[in-house]
């Protein structure tokens, strides 16, 4: 079989961007938590802890519960692998990614949806009280989380007359200018379910391990070693993903085409800049937050798919 | 569909507008529903503006000026003194919870958005898809005046019932003579100090300001 020179062009492209997107990721954490260090007046563990902590997981043996079964093995390799393939399928560096076809953004969504539970499910496993707690409370704020994510998702999609990620981010993208009012509702609601997906401050605290306020750490809390590594390494990819989405839903201008090499440093360059923007502004959200009662979580989340359907509204009544 | 960019502007000030009204509608704080006030006020008179420059009405600059003046600055400076005298910060009680009010809120943008479409296909000017959101700003002031327990809560959601009536005015009629929004500004002064004086004679013979006090008519 012999390819034309265009597909093994496209191939390279997606694995330029899906060596990018895995060994960046861990740099984005290590980004935030060094703003949240100087905004909260301290020096920090500097940016690129995260690769640290890494390696130094990878070279320990891990520990295993008697009773732990097969789920709780495979679990953070599944993870692991949702994770990477949601950040290969968003248009990150170039659109019409041979990746982007395989999945619209409801099937992305799916993605996400199957990492959770497989992670709830592990958490559960093993039998501990915290495990199970913490999958409760993940299926809790995610069970709420994921309309409001669906809402914003339609609302783009609605714009670009597709589901595809890539064609929704090329008709944003290659655009004149135009106000849209709908996406400005839809990227406030991105914003809350962003914050509640990866277990950030105002609904999770990341940097906690006080049991009574912990979701997402409750879960992981049996894994060891490279199992814990990997679950890390799919959280910083999980957050990176979801400020990809929120990059190409509302701040597409400057990314690639497939097959445009002048055009890839210029990408590359943008995208970092984004990310950089992007981890401050998080920063700076987190600082000024506070972390909220559990109870509180379904009202916050609330808001987020409001303001998500009121943007469709939007759209329906001012068509823009 | 190109549509100017006056009219994307408006339409984005417009969704604001909606925004800031639910905003209100889910704000547990006294302090901050005045301050959303302040801002609603803030965005209706950007718009007022933009409708004046791009339809180069010269009375809607007045209107816009003294929407600036009175609802931007004078009359939440009143309500925070008012405030301040009455030391009330909280206003944590709602009749019905937060979420169930959002939905109730949602139900009645459906229902506005429904109802002013027919009336959209009849109106004129540059300004016509804003109708619906005019006019589920005042339901939803409306909605927001039926939940609230507290006196001055519930003034704040009146004031910016009249926000959304007078943004419904200049999106859809293009505004109203000035004579007639001189008055209407003017009653709206004279209501919010009449508003002050009604909230001390209910401090004074109830000892609070929850409204549902004055439902009792006789001593007991």
């Amino acid at each position: 079989m012999i390819l034309d020179p265009e597909q093994i062009l496209a191939v390279v492209f997606q694995l330029t961007q899906l060596l990018l997107v895995v060994l960046l990721a861990p740099f984005l954490t290590g980004w935030v938590n060094q703003c949240q260090a100087w905004l909260q007046n301290r020096s920090g563990a500097g940016v690129l802890q995260p690769y640290r902590v890494l390696h130094k997981l990878f070279h320990k043996d891990a520990v295993m519960a008697h009773n732990a079964s097969w789920l709780f093995r495979a679990t953070p390799y599944i993870v692991f692998g949702c994770m990477w393939l949601a950040a290969a399928i968003i248009p990150v560096i170039a659109v019409n990614l041979p990746f982007s076809r395989a999945a619209d953004v409801i099937a992305l969504v799916g993605v996400f949806a199957l990492a959770r539970m497989f992670i709830a499910l592990a958490a559960m496993d093993v039998g501990t009280a915290f495990g199970t707690l913490g999958a409760r409370r993940e299926m809790l704020v995610s069970f709420l989380a994921e309309p409001a994510l669906l809402m914003v998702l339609f609302t783009a999609s609605m714009i670009s007359h597709s589901t595809q990620l890539t064609r929704i981010v090329e008709t944003l993208a290659h655009h004149e200018f135009v106000l849209y009012p709908s996406l400005a509702f839809a990227a406030l609601a991105f914003l809350i379910v962003l914050l509640a997906e990866n277990a950030r401050i105002p609904v999770d605290n990341p940097g906690t391990h006080l049991e009574l306020t912990m979701i997402h750490e409750a879960m992981i809390l049996e894994y060891s070693a490279r199992h814990l590594a990997l679950i890390e390494w799919a959280s910083s990819l999980k957050l990176f993903a979801y400020i990809s989405i929120g990059i190409a839903l509302f701040l597409p201008h400057g990314i690639a085409e497939v097959g445009n090499w002048a055009g890839l440093p210029l990408a590359i360059g943008l995208l970092l800049l984004k990310l950089l923007a992007a981890g401050a502004g998080l920063a700076v959200l987190e600082t000024l937050l506070a972390k909220m009662r559990i109870f509180r979580a379904p009202e916050f989340l609330g808001t987020a798919f409001l303001l998500a359907v009121l943007g469709l509204l939007i759209h329906f009544l001012l068509g823009a | 569909m190109q549509i100017s960019f006056a009219l994307q502007f408006i339409n984005l000030l417009a969704a604001l507008l909606l925004l800031i009204v639910f905003a209100m509608l889910t704000q547990r704080r006294i302090l901050s529903l005045i301050n959303l006030f302040a801002w609603q006020g803030l965005v209706l008179s950007l718009s007022t503006f933009v409708v004046a420059y791009s339809t180069a009405q010269q009375h809607l600059y007045y209107s816009a000026g003294l929407t600036l003046l009175l609802k931007v600055l004078l009359l939440p400076w009143l309500l925070h003194r008012l405030i301040r005298k009455l030391n009330v910060r909280w206003d944590v009680e709602t009749l019905l919870n937060i979420p169930t009010t959002m939905l109730v809120g949602i139900a009645l943008v459906i229902f506005s958005f429904n109802l002013a479409a027919p009336i959209t296909q009849l109106a004129q000017g540059i300004t016509r898809g804003l109708i619906g959101i005019a006019l589920a700003c005042v339901l939803l002031s409306l909605l927001m005046m039926l939940t609230r327990r507290k006196a001055v809560s519930q003034v704040v959601a009146f004031l910016s019932l009249e926000n959304g009536l007078f943004f419904a005015a200049t999106s859809a009629t293009q505004g109203m003579p000035l004579v007639v929004e001189l008055g209407i500004a003017l009653d709206v002064l004279v209501a919010t100090f009449i508003f002050g004086i009604f909230f001390f004679q209910l401090r004074e013979t109830f000892d609070s300001l929850d409204i549902t006090h004055m439902e009792k008519l006789k001593d007991d």
